[in-house]
């Protein structure tokens, strides 16, 4: 089980934000499985050298999201993932990814033709590789 | 219960005003205690263990053999060894544990027939928190520990603590000037300057309350009272300011989460009146 949390003083990224992010990006992959137990709070906190309320707002925004659930006593569980709420997630990362292509393709003035050609040329190198 | 709670402490000496000060430092979590130097700090710490009788109000602590604390000098016979600090404090601790002890020298490398005048800072450091983590204190109370120590001496100390809180009844008073050694362990922060307290809630909450801004100059006269720590040049003005203060600025206006340092450093100066 591959559960590796790097986190980065100089991105910008909120500390609990970075903790949260890569261990839901874990959870998606099926690094952790169903059920499985996560580091607790405070060995987490221990081991990345921040402080427990960081830890603690990474657990609980992924306990409000839906992704584990924190039993007292007893630690954060990893919960059955719930396909069509990854899929729904996914949708809106990608609507807004494609939103920032389409206004800097605007602002270059290419055409939907243009853009979608972009895309096309990106989907088959992702099929190829 | 909390294991340290003070409920309106005075004190007063020749020129210096602590207080009132309410504080309370919550179970299980790590409390940064940060202020220049003469802030009141070690005056606040000394009241906490005792040490001082305030002039007024209350101190709610846990009992003494349950509290370990680090100074910034080691307040042991300066012809003692190692060992013999062990030996001598022992009687005073009901849960003195002395193989833990053993293993802590090992760990700092101290050397059991080395007398305490002998020890470089660092190593006089890590002997007081050797005893410190030797009693099963559950309130580690450490007054500049890192004042004049070297960065790897300094680093084993963050480590410790980080250790010692993976007990989550166990609690962490860290006074320091070094700001940077709270920006990631702590869990909340009190800020104190000239004796009066100017900030005390989550480290998250202070960074996210204030915002360090760099403005152009034609814009600074709409702001200038909502500046705190106002600092002018040929080029512009740099400050602190509330969070909801700045939304009003213009987009030529940089705006970041400041760093404790900057939190600190800003707040301690006047604010600046028209």
């Amino acid at each position: 089980m591959g559960l590796d949390v790097v986190l980065s003083n100089t991105s910008g990224v909120p500390i609990y934000e970075q903790i949260k992010g890569q261990l839901k990006a874990a959870i998606l992959r099926g690094d952790v499985a169903e059920g499985d137990l996560l580091p607790s709070i405070r060995g987490l906190a221990r081991d990345l050298r921040v402080s427990v309320i960081t830890t603690t707002r990474a657990y609980s925004d992924l306990a409000a999201e839906g992704f584990v659930t924190n039993v007292p006593g007893k630690g954060s569980y990893v919960l059955p993932r719930n396909a069509e709420l990854v899929r729904e997630r996914a949708l809106g990362e990608i609507e807004d990814l494609f939103a920032d292509g389409v206004r800097v393709g605007r602002l270059a003035g290419l055409t939907p033709a243009e853009l979608r050609q972009v895309l096309d040329t990106l989907i088959e190198s992702e099929e190829q590789s | 219960m909390n294991p340290l709670e003070l409920r309106g402490i005075t004190k007063t000496y020749d020129g210096f005003t602590l207080g009132p000060i309410d504080l309370v430092v919550p179970r299980g979590y790590v409390m940064g205690l940060v202020g220049a130097n003469g802030a009141g700090k070690t005056t606040l710490i000394k009241t906490s263990l005792g040490m001082v009788l305030p002039d007024a109000g209350t101190v709610a602590v846990v009992g003494h053999d349950r509290i370990g604390v680090v100074h910034d000098q080691p307040a042991y016979v300066a012809d003692w060894t190692a060992v013999l600090v062990g030996r001598a404090l022992a009687p005073f601790y009901p849960a003195w544990d002395q193989s833990r002890f053993d293993g802590l020298l090992a760990w700092a490398g101290i050397d059991p027939g080395k007398k305490v005048k002998e020890l470089s800072r660092g190593m006089g450091m890590k002997l007081q928190l050797a005893v410190a983590l030797s009693h099963g204190a559950e309130l580690l109370i450490l007054d500049e520990p890192t004042s004049g120590l070297d960065p790897l001496a300094r680093s084993q100390l963050l480590d410790m603590v980080a250790e010692f809180m993976t007990e989550e009844s166990h609690t962490v008073l860290f006074s320091t000037h070094i700001t940077t050694d709270l920006e990631k362990v702590a869990d909340y922060v009190t800020v104190i300057h000239e004796g009066r307290l100017l900030a005390s809630t989550t480290r998250d909450e202070l960074t996210e309350e204030w915002r360090m801004v760099h403005g152009a100059a034609s814009e600074l006269d709409a702001v200038r009272p909502l500046v705190r720590g106002l600092r002018q040049h040929a080029r512009g003005w740099e400050g602190l300011m509330a969070t909801p203060d700045t939304v009003a600025l213009g987009r030529g206006t940089v705006i970041e989460q400041p760093t404790l340092e900057e939190i600190v450093v800003h707040l301690a100066k006047e604010p600046s009146h028209v």
